[in-house]
């Protein structure tokens, strides 16, 4: 059955490449940081589920040293240039489009297809999205190779080119979950819910509502994850005032809370891969150029959401 | 409460702009200690957390393919084909996207967008595109702004959409919480409710985008105009 494991070595694969590729490239003058971050992230993919745990820990380490003090560098794979581009793409028209568009198109496809009875245990049913969109870039590089008469190491290297684009923001989503996990295990969580629970203002509805709301979109913010700060601040303020004392509906407090914790995602740095992320692969200056552009719209529902469940959550 | 220390070395290091790989490492590990785990112990508890989540980086994979467009000028053939529509502004160009993004998610085809698939080879070159067709060459802030824009977009449309779909991870959540509680509601029920926030959402947002229209027509009125 396809699932996770051959995702990881498919993963794994393509950062060996990128730490050999890396290696071999004279341009970059951090060259061996790069091999070495790399080349550590690949080990975690090929190995990590047979390594015992702490040596799991010593590649994170290792990997957050090499690229902690200095970053890493910037190679300079070859490839096109402008004018090379523009005639490129008047040459081959909205075929361009084509694998851009094979990748969701297998992802959805996949998605369905695999969770069909006839096609039990090919794939993992829970990972089919994500193995669907594997496929697709398999399919799609299909497509695009022989269209662009390239060989498969020409795409491996544009992809070391973007991959330095972003750099060790690459890691960040994946540890910051890796945080996440360690701060449930220490009880962060319900810490929290203990301060939030002792400034809890009664008597009124609106503060009540205000105080989940605002609450929900904050601790996103420190954790970078609303799926964590829901199970606490509803079982600290959204339940027991909210729904259990002046009677709210509980599925417009659960479903409008969830969102205000969605306010807070797009306003923090926590949440990477969403806001750091993209920041590093449209190359912007501003690290926060991306959270920036999202605040108001943010701000705006926050104060939504709070109205929202304020009029319909005692109506229902 | 001492496990809070995390919490304040995660504020810290990213308001004192430190490399966020040190800040999170610094805080699982003292957040690990504080919460009584032996230092091998935070070792195994971080590296085995690390391992588990995998599944956030296996995406990377997509690269090779967006880069290899690249190079076959996918972005020039994106702008140039948005260059051809005059109706289409940045703005209007972004809430179109806007609008396909939040209905597909609102359809629980959250994979359609994403940054790497989708911003930055087509969204992010045609919102830029678009301005260039009115205005003339853009200074350089305003095409990081165009940039963060467009990822803007797709985050919004994404979080507000996709909770309407039935069988997405946070409405599961939610109601497996509430069944801990001895409340049973139905998928439906959580998902219908997420429907007021998602208009709300493309109305604010919409809004946002029309005003970044007019705010580029007057900045940047000595282009070529319209």
């Amino acid at each position: 059955m396809i699932g996770l494991e051959a995702l990881y070595l498919i993963g794994g694969a393509f950062f060996a490449a990128i730490a050999v590729l890396s290696a071999r490239d004279a341009t970059n003058p951090k060259r061996w940081k790069n091999t070495a971050f790399w080349g550590l992230f690949a080990v975690s993919f090929l190995f990590g589920s047979h390594l015992p745990d702490a040596v799991n820990g010593a590649v994170v380490i290792g990997m957050v040293l090499v690229a902690g003090f200095g970053g890493l560098g910037r190679g300079e794979p070859a490839t096109t240039t402008p004018a090379e581009r523009a005639q490129s793409a008047a040459r081959l028209g909205n075929r361009l489009f084509l694998p851009a568009l094979a990748i969701p198109a297998t992802a959805l496809t996949g998605t369905f297809l695999f969770k069909r009875p006839e096609l039990a245990g090919v794939v993992d049913p829970k990972q089919a999205t994500l193995v669907s969109l594997i496929l697709g870039v398999f399919a799609a590089l299909v497509i695009a190779l022989p269209m662009m008469r390239a060989r498969p190491g020409v795409a491996l290297q544009e992809g070391r080119r973007l991959l330095d684009t972003v750099g060790w923001a690459a890691v960040l989503p994946q540890m910051l979950a890796a945080l996440g996990a360690v701060f449930a295990a220490a009880g962060v969580g319900e810490a929290i819910g203990q301060i939030a629970g002792q400034w809890l203002p009664d008597g009124s509805r609106f503060a009540a509502v205000a105080a989940y709301t605002f609450g929900m979109a904050i601790f996103t913010m420190i954790m970078g994850n609303a799926f964590a700060a829901f199970p606490v601040m509803t079982a600290g303020i959204g339940l027991p005032l909210i729904v259990l004392r002046f009677g709210g509906d509980p599925a417009i407090v659960g479903a409008v809370g969830m969102l205000s914790g969605f306010c807070g995602t797009l306003m923090t740095p926590m949440a990477a891969n969403f806001n750091v992320v993209p920041a590093a692969l449209l190359e912007l200056s501003d690290r926060n150029g991306v959270i920036r552009a999202q605040v108001p719209t943010a701000l705006l529902l926050l104060l939504a959401n709070t109205a929202l469940m304020y009029v319909l959550a005692f109506r229902f | 409460m001492l496990s809070l220390i995390g919490i304040v070395v995660v504020v810290v290091g990213f308001v004192a702009r430190l490399n966020p790989l040190l800040v999170v490492t610094t805080a699982a590990l003292v957040t690990g200690v504080a919460g009584g785990l032996g230092p091998v112990e935070v070792l195994e508890t971080f590296g085995k957390a690390f391992k588990e989540n995998r599944y956030v980086s296996v995406v990377w994979v997509v690269l090779p393919v967006i880069g290899l467009l690249e190079r076959g000028g996918l972005q020039e053939r994106a702008k140039a084909l948005i260059g051809q529509v005059k109706a289409a502004t940045t703005g209007r160009l972004l809430l179109l996207y806007f609008i396909l993004r939040q209905a597909t998610a609102a359809l629980g085809l959250t994979s359609l967008g994403g940054h790497a698939q989708m911003v930055r080879p087509l969204i992010a070159p045609m919102a830029e595109a678009a301005a260039e067709a009115h205005h003339g060459p853009l200074p350089d802030p305003t095409r990081q702004e165009l940039r963060a824009h467009s990822a803007a977009v797709d985050n919004i449309a994404l979080f507000f959409g996709e909770d309407i779909f039935i069988a997405i991870a946070s409405i599961l959540l939610i109601k497996g919480f509430l069944e801990q509680n001895g409340i049973l509601v139905e998928p439906l029920q959580l998902s219908v409710w997420a429907i007021p926030t998602a208009f709300v959402a493309l109305v604010v947002h919409g809004a946002r985008l029309m005003l970044l229209d007019r705010r580029l027509a007057k900045t940047l009125a000595d282009g070529r105009g319209e």
